[in-house]
């Protein structure tokens, strides 16, 4: 199979041959920030398009179609007229906060982008705690959250961040919970090695029933904690504007929407990587040629596929569902989800001891 | 390249993603001033105070409840890891620690801490 190590290492080899150590580790550095912010915003107005018209065709109509043909530079006119609005500022807002929301928002989310492993050889960071950095990291994420809500000194945002603050906590621990199953099953948190352990089988078939579990509490707790549908409390349109994010606007509010987008990637990534085999192609034991056929098509392919069927399904369960109360929201999940991952997770480890 | 410095590749871009969009928004978007604009939004009707104000239990209570759970989840991941080599007896001496914490969530429960009043 071919793997991206080859390329990267004719970058490195090309790079020392031109120009001294230092000098070729910066420009790697630069090369690899490059790259990962080219991929995260073309994503982005992948999946705001992708949002867009699909959500057009749940509900029977087109979608956007104006610009381009079938509308596919919708998201990039967006973009650009998002960077063309007037930033307002509120004046009882607490200026400094205001601004350091958004930068907390985006690192919580390309710090968890810059970790997932998208194809062979293709990682940037690989901690051999990787599982826990990223938890760790896109908890960074809440802490934007409300601190938009409360700087911006308005009643929504208010409620929305201390909803949304809520939800994202309480959610984040089923999450946790149900990653762990994997953490127990494969004994290794470091991601590309979960992902080399899926090669003759993703851990969703090896697993048996605790992993099955856990792939529903992952989708159901990650759904909630990107604040999609039907767990959109904190932005509920109807009664709060827009929930902590109602005083953005411009370029400011986009940051927001990009980090939701970004949020739902990222969680059927993860959900892909550790459920779901990451980029390792479908193997079924004896069937020689399908594996060999199987292996032929590029693993980035295989990562993106099962990314884009995920979260195909989180657009799906946004576009199908009524929104939750708040009180249902938490209650479900301290209720129902939690308790049902703690002894998820103790039958994964009876299993791993039989 | 070790990881660190790869985090601190991946966080620069993030804070130059952030700060460049910005500084090309304050230079492509129009300025204008209007008193009316500084205003809080609130479906047109003046705002009354402030919103730096108390707020319900219910949320402190929750937040309490996370970090206790939060800091179990933080405390199985290593034993997560060596949940093959440890075998039996560190199942059982989890399933004591899953007991307590149990204990904990059934008496939130009891209290009432979970119901949204």
């Amino acid at each position: 199979m071919w793997s991206f190590e080859r390329f990267t290492g004719w970058i490195d080899t090309s790079l020392h041959s031109c120009m001294g150590d230092g000098w070729a580790l910066l420009t790697e550095y630069v090369l690899i920030g490059v790259a990962v912010l080219v991929a995260y915003a073309l994503i982005a107005l992948f999946l705001i398009y992708a949002e867009r018209k699909i959500c057009g065709f749940f509900q029977c109509r087109l979608g956007p179609n104006r610009v381009g043909k079938w509308g596919i530079f919708q998201s990039v006119a967006d973009m650009v007229k998002i960077l063309l609005k007037e930033l307002v500022h509120i004046d009882r807002s607490d200026k400094v906060l205001f601004r350091m929301a958004s930068f907390f928002v985006i690192i919580g989310s390309v710090c968890t982008f810059g970790a997932l492993p998208f194809a062979r050889g293709l990682q940037a960071i690989d901690f051999n705690v990787g599982v826990f950095y990223l938890l760790a990291v896109s908890s960074l994420g809440v802490v934007g959250i409300l601190l938009a809500g409360w700087s911006s000194n308005s009643k929504y945002s208010m409620i929305g961040a201390m909803r949304s603050g809520a939800q994202l906590i309480s959610y984040e621990i089923s999450a946790g919970l149900s990653l762990m199953v994997i953490v127990v099953f494969s004994g290794t948190m470091q991601l590309s090695q979960i992902v080399a352990q899926q090669a003759d089988g993703w851990f969703i078939f090896k697993g048996h029933l605790p992993a099955c579990i856990a792939f529903l509490t992952y989708l159901i707790a990650g759904h909630a904690e990107t604040n999609r549908g039907p767990f959109d409390m904190p932005e509920a349109e109807s009664e709060l504007t827009a929930g902590y994010h109602t005083e953005y606007s411009g370029i400011q509010f986009g940051f927001f929407y990009l980090a939701e987008y970004l949020n739902m990637f990222i969680v059927a990534a993860i959900a892909t990587t550790m459920f779901l085999g990451g980029w390792q192609p479908l193997h079924v034991p004896g069937w020689d040629g399908f594996n060999h056929a199987m292996d032929c098509i590029p693993s980035f392919l295989w990562f993106f596929g099962k990314t884009c069927v995920c979260m195909f399904l989180a657009m799906w369960v946004r576009w199908s569902f009524p929104r939750l109360r708040i009180d249902q929201l938490l209650s479900l999940e301290w209720k129902i989800l939690m308790p049902v991952c703690l002894l998820n997770l103790i039958l994964m480890s009876v299993v791993v001891i039989l | 390249m070790s990881n660190s410095a790869l985090f601190l590749v991946v966080l620069i871009t993030a804070f130059v993603l952030v700060g460049a969009a910005l500084l090309l928004a304050l230079w492509l978007a129009p300025r204008s001033t209007n008193p009316l604009k500084g205003q809080v939004y609130e479906c047109g009707i003046p705002t009354r105070g402030t919103s730096w104000m108390q707020f319900r239990v219910g949320y402190y209570l929750f937040a309490i409840l996370y970090l206790v759970f939060d800091v179990e989840t933080v405390l199985l991941f290593p034993w997560a890891t060596v949940m093959r080599e440890l075998g039996p007896a560190g199942l059982e001496s989890v399933l004591f620690f899953f007991f307590i914490l149990t204990l904990g969530l059934a008496y939130a429960w009891k209290k009432g801490a979970l119901k949204w009043k």
